[in-house]
């Protein structure tokens, strides 16, 4: 179902990079799973609403005030490279 | 002390008979054993507390120990969701049901092992190694909260925080021979467990016993202003009941027929009969679109999962590939470098499912089988109270059995998935033995009926009189 090419087309997708040995596994399990999956297009589900939550809340908004959130330097400490200012990485244009 | 359930040691706490330090470092001094022997221990936690006074006022759990599953953020204490890619991470901040039970007194022991970012059912997708079976080292304890199941079950801890999107806490309780219970969606605040499907994740109680379940269920239940789908229960009542007198409890062939193998059906069969000794009706209920539960399931959780993992990028927190010359190849080799296998995979299943051209054939059709197993529950509970069913079709697997086939592990789910889907409560009590290894009882109720459902569970756990004893030996 899912071909080589289609693997890689979907790894770029997900932002991740697969070895050229990962990607006839990945394309015969994601086939594999799908196939089972591909069961539920047998229903007839015409008339079905979907549902996305099952619990109905809505418009559940905090008021719209100023408040405190975490001080910078707390933030920036996890980060595998950053300056006083935030984040850094690499260009985005090698 | 450590044969003492959790709520009896507090009370035990609260009497003065028993010291909250000494029972801390009873427990502390066990699970930093574990830790300390890896794969030759049970290999339940990826990180123990170290020797603490434990202080402060008298509170309700005060002095209890507790473990908590890795995902859930804690502040200053590596949280790594059982993942390479978070290496290193201490977060800036405390998830709100690991807080509300420190403020209720109980003490931080240990962060378990579980699957990456919980996906698994048999703990051996984890950065920090596979936990084993305190039952029988050489098979798998469930999962994906398989440390905090074998962690309660080895009597390394009192009780366990743990979390439930298709099954984990209650198919592990069931492989464990312990109690495990998946609140109604919404009952417990997800603020500061690492995400991995947001419309399905829920915390729950991992214990010894079905009144201990109650007690952390009340001090974790709560709206919390930072999850904006937390409602939070009523008062959840001590379990006391000793009868099922006009309990109507549904059997449903969906869940209890093909598939489960014999020795499960047996222990479930003797179940339904102890059942009908306390008092209850057994009846025959349908589930019709719980045969496809487990299809729509592997479209959702992964599609949400892909979502939510696009933040492990290698910018703001844990791991980095080294040496990447631009930016995009920062990303793409951080995760290849970050996340297992399993992961991989369900975040290029999510991301196929959800792309252009897929997503009405995958997505959106999944989303009204869930609407249809909704249903299904809400017309099985108009004739019954309960749907009582196997939480596993099998007993503990042996390592590495599904490894090399992931559909065959997903099959491991198929009687807890659909309870996930409709958001209702369900929990595992063990029921009986199989050649040795424990099965679990599955009771699933509407929604925010956790009340009953405990003093159902209560009523047969005390009429079953199951020893757990064989695992902490």
């Amino acid at each position: 179902m899912i071909d080589h090419e289609e693997a890689l087309s979907v790894a770029r997708l997900a932002r991740l990079q697969l070895a050229d040995q990962e990607v006839e596994p990945m394309a015969r399990e994601l086939s594999a799973v799908l196939d089972h999956i591909a069961k539920i297009g047998e229903l007839d589900l015409s008339d079905v609403p979907p549902t996305s939550h099952v619990v109905e809340i809505s418009g559940a908004l905090r008021a719209d005030e100023p408040r405190p959130c975490l001080p910078r330097e707390v933030v920036l400490s996890q980060a595998p490279a950053a300056d006083d200012e935030g984040f850094l990485v690499p260009s985005p244009q090698a | 002390m450590l044969e003492l359930s959790a709520r009896a040691a507090a009370a035990a706490v609260a009497s003065g008979e028993l010291s909250s330090r000494e029972l801390f470092e009873a427990y502390r001094e066990r699970a930093a054993a574990d830790r300390q022997a890896g794969s030759a221990g049970l290999n339940c936690f990826t990180w123990v507390a170290g020797p603490a006074p434990v202080d402060g006022a008298p509170a309700p759990l005060h002095g209890v120990p507790v473990a908590v599953k890795d995902l859930f953020c804690v502040q200053d204490v590596p949280s790594q969701a059982g993942s390479r890619i978070l290496e290193g991470y201490r977060p800036p901040y405390t998830a709100t049901a690991v807080a509300r039970l420190r403020s209720a007194g109980a003490a931080l022991l240990a962060k378990t092992n579980q699957d990456e970012f919980a996906m698994g059912s048999s703990n051996e997708n984890s950065a920090f190694g596979a936990v084993l079976n305190p039952w029988d080292r050489t098979r798998v304890p469930g999962g994906s909260s398989g440390g905090s199941a074998a962690a309660v079950a080895a009597g390394l801890a009192p009780w366990a925080l743990g979390t439930d999107t298709g099954g984990s806490i209650r198919q592990p309780a069931a492989l464990c021979g312990i109690v495990g219970m998946k609140p109604t969606y919404g009952a417990v605040s997800r603020y500061g467990m690492i995400a991995f499907a947001s419309s399905l994740d829920q915390a729950g109680p991992l214990t010894r016993d079905v009144a201990d379940a109650a007690l952390m269920l009340r001090h974790i239940a709560a709206a919390d202003p930072c999850d904006a789908t937390s409602l939070g229960l009523a008062e959840v009542a001590d379990p006391t009941a000793e009868r099922l007198d006009g309990v109507r409890l549904g059997v449903a062939e969906e869940l209890s027929g093909e598939g489960i193998e014999a020795g499960v059906l047996e222990a479930f069969g003797a179940a339904l009969r102890t059942a009908e000794e306390l008092g209850a009706q057994i009846a025959s209920v349908r589930l019709p679109h719980a045969p496809h539960a487990l299809s729509a399931y592997y479209v959702l959780a992964p599609a949400e999962a892909s979502s939510n993992l696009a933040r492990f990028d290698g910018v703001r927190y844990g791991l980095r590939a080294e040496g990447a010359e631009d930016l995009l190849s920062m990303y793409t080799r951080t995760r290849h470098d970050g996340f297992g296998a399993e992961v991989k995979r369900r975040i290029m299943l999510g991301t196929y499912a959800l792309s252009s051209g897929y997503y009405e054939a995958f997505y959106g059709r999944a989303q009204r089988v869930r609407t249809k197993i909704a249903d299904d529950f809400a017309a099985a509970f108009e004739v019954v109270d309960f749907i009582v069913s196997p939480t596993s079709p099998t007993v503990a697997f042996e390592l590495g059995e599904r490894t090399a086939d992931p559909l065959a592990m997903y099959l491991s789910d198929s009687c807890t998935v659909p309870m996930s889907l409709a958001g209702v409560p369900a929990i595992s009590i063990p029921c009986g033995l199989s050649a040795g290894l424990p099965v679990g009882l599955q009771l699933a109720g509407p929604a925010f009926s956790e009340s009953r459902l405990l003093d159902v569970a209560h009523a047969l756990e005390g009429a079953l009189g199951f020893d757990s004893g064989a695992a902490r030996a």
